[in-house]
């Protein structure tokens, strides 16, 4: 049988398929699971989430990308529902020629709906729409307690609110109704400004932020001194007309694992760099379509390759506004020192939509992204001077995202754990919550 | 793109859900036949979705072949004109089971060889009358030699492969085009228990647009992905007295 993992391919644990096609199939593969010696399993999607949060404490997980159809599409409201194996690239596929997208996407289209709710994703749009879960009007989930039920804002509110951001843990999410947002065209009306460094960065982002409904920015993670944190904002906003245009696959595929990391410092430096001194002027306007402005990594397949057979770990946090500035200094400055440093940063003003995930990661504050190459020692020491500057200036980790957070960060960070745990399939367990919940 | 109508047999396959969507996205019309009612509905509702103008369901046991002239009527009936019919249903028999139990054997024997056999036979009357469209049958590559550690299927195929081609002389005079579809290994529910070697195995979308094109230039004989007609070409040509030495 195929195995699966995580995207960061860290840490290793090989995860044994069991397949579900169907809905009623859920109970089936659930018993299969167990029959393998399994006492507990969990749902897995594309297995986009780049720590352990997608793997089966067992190693033996319910794979539903087969469960990909549509069960109701009104193209007159943009109300779907969906299978929850549906990725988000096969719902844009189908939507947008009707005039309709995401109301909110994460960096790639790759990852399923029920991914989404269960990891309450969020994009470049937080500031405006918040997470995905605010978009989510029901969820039919597979319990093996009580069998097939349906939960919503208004029904089973607190499964509800447990199943978003819920890690995948409330139940196997078998389907997914979406309230999907308008559009006119498929572009996206681009605006890229370079900042020198991170005091810019604050100030473009409080003078642009209500501007565009997206927006993101790039940093250079190995400048020091005068220019550190310089980078570049990106804002965009829908095109107010245009076709419709579903992008073309034309994606390549990394072939191969290197013998090893092709992110090294000579890599890194060169490329941030380079990424940075790309655009000459201070503000270029562009029109793009909505793939390369939302997905512009889906290009490469299997672009986790590229950090060898080790794999990286990406290290996500969020900070609240009042400690943000000094804090992103400090993990920037960090990292700059350690000479770690990231194929590149990712920063991004995150607003107060508050949502109705009991665990969701996003909250008022800025969020910083960063991929680091796995060297043992080296993260072990670099990520313990990070977490202390998050864990001190109220920040928190994304589940999502992490293979490494302490226990004792994690239920400081997310003090609502203990209710989603009360609420957790009893068959259900990933390696992540045993590594955070014991 | 024109739309068609589309019969199809073996609906919940695998490889016919991923071809139904294709033509469901030109907003064809289909009748969808197979065992499965659950199964049947969920996928009906996602062609709508896609853009089907209608999407109707038979139930239909691919062991009951006394129901099949009439199953064609009301496909027929149904649809006024068949554009395209895919024969489709199958299994995957365990083979090590069908050495040792004879009953399973035919059982298997009779689902993948004999029950495509009649269901052509069934559907070829009406496209002879109706004088277009193309008949479309799922074969395999398992039929172009019989292996040892696959062979009751490889034989059930190589029947359904025998007799399309006999059967695609026949109706060609007629104006009707049978194509013989011949996948190698496809990522689908059917397949989901086995450890494909990940290089050579193809999604089913893949598969289906393989087969879109070759219903659309009347191909003959169609190797999916194409890699296989190559592969297949080696294993028809390996010498007997190596072939029965090897593990294929």
């Amino acid at each position: 049988m195929p195995t699966l993992g995580s995207w960061g391919r860290y840490p290793r644990y090989p995860q044994t398929a069991h397949p579900v096609a169907w809905p009623f199939e859920a109970e089936g593969a659930l018993s299969r699971a167990r029959s393998h010696g399994a006492e507990t399993t969990l749902g897995y999607g594309c297995g986009r989430s780049y720590g352990d949060s997608c793997l089966a404490e067992s190693d033996h997980v319910i794979a539903m990308a087969g469960m990909d159809r549509v069960i109701e599409a009104d193209w007159r409201t943009g109300v779907v529902l969906v299978q929850a194996g549906m990725t988000l690239n096969g719902l844009i596929r189908l939507a947008l020629p009707h005039g309709w997208f995401l109301p909110v996407t994460p960096g790639t289209k790759f990852v399923t709906l029920g991914g989404a709710v269960a990891n309450d994703v969020h994009g470049k749009n937080h500031h405006v729409m918040g997470t995905f879960g605010r978009h989510v009007r029901r969820i039919m989930l597979y319990r093996s307690d009580t069998g097939v039920c349906e939960c919503s804002p208004s029904i089973n509110q607190e499964l509800f609110r447990a199943t978003v951001g819920g890690l995948g843990l409330t139940g196997i999410v078998l389907a997914v109704e979406v309230q999907l947002r308008a559009v006119r065209s498929s572009d996206i009306e681009q605006t890229s400004i370079k900042f020198g460094n991170l005091d810019e960065f604050f100030a473009l982002s409080a003078q642009y932020d209500s501007k565009f409904e997206y927006t993101v920015s790039w940093v250079d993670c190995l400048a020091g001194g005068t220019s550190a944190g310089r980078g570049h904002y990106i804002g965009g906003n829908h095109a107010a007309e245009g076709e419709l245009r579903v992008a073309g696959g034309n994606a390549k595929r990394m072939p191969v694992d290197p013998p090893f990391s092709l992110v090294n410092p000579l890599t890194l430096k060169l490329f941030n760099t380079l990424y940075y001194q790309r655009q000459q002027r201070k503000v270029i306007d562009t029109r793009v379509s909505y793939d390369p402005f939302f997905y512009p990594l889906d290009k490469l397949l299997q672009w986790n390759r590229i950090y060898g057979k080790a794999g990286f770990q990406q290290y996500q946090c969020v900070i609240p506004p009042d400690a943000g500035r000094d804090a992103v200094a400090a993990i920037l400055f960090e990292t700059a020192r350690n000479g770690a440093g990231s194929f590149l940063a990712v920063l991004k003003q995150c607003a107060d939509i508050k949502s109705p995930g009991l665990l969701s990661f996003p909250k008022a504050g800025v969020s910083l992204a960063l991929d680091f190459a796995q060297h043992d020692a080296l993260n072990t020491r670099l990520f313990a001077r990070l977490d202390a500057v998050v864990h001190e200036a109220g920040g928190r980790l994304y589940p999502a995202k992490d293979a490494h957070m302490s226990a004792h960060h994690f239920q400081a960070a997310y003090p609502a754990w203990a209710q989603l745990e009360s609420l957790r399939d009893p068959l259900l367990m990933s390696r992540f919550w045993r590594r955070v919940t014991s | 793109m024109k739309k068609k109508n589309v019969l199809i047999i073996g609906a919940s396959s695998g490889i016919a859900e991923a071809v139904a969507r294709r033509y469901a996205a030109q907003g064809s019309s289909f009748v969808l036949v197979a065992r499965n009612e659950a199964k049947l509905a969920v996928i009906a509702s996602d062609l709508v979705a896609r853009g089907a103008a209608d999407v109707q369901t038979l139930i239909w046991e691919g062991c009951d072949l006394a129901s099949l002239p009439a199953l064609a009527n009301s496909a027929w009936d149904a649809l006024g004109t068949v554009d395209l019919a895919l024969i489709a249903h199958g299994t995957l028999p365990d083979q090590m089971r069908a050495q040792v139990d004879l009953a399973y054997a035919m059982e298997q024997f009779r689902t993948n060889g004999e029950s495509a056999v009649a269901c052509m036979l069934a559907l070829a009357g009406h496209f002879e009358v109706q004088g277009h469209g193309v008949l479309a049958v799922i074969g395999s590559v398992a039929g172009d030699r019989g292996r040892g550690s696959n062979y009751v299927y490889g034989a059930a195929k190589a029947a359904v492969d025998a007799f399309a081609s006999g059967l695609r002389a026949q109706l060609f005079k007629k104006g009707v085009h049978v194509l013989t579809i011949k996948p190698g290994f496809v990522a689908t529910p059917m397949t989901a228990e086995l450890d494909l070697p990940a290089a050579l195995t193809a999604a089913p979308d893949r598969v289906a647009a393989d087969i879109e094109k070759a219903v659309d230039s009347r191909r003959n004989v169609l190797y999916t992905p194409w890699f296989w007609g190559w592969i297949m070409q080696v294993i028809r040509f390996l010498p007997t007295a190596i072939f029965k030495r090897s593990m294929l």
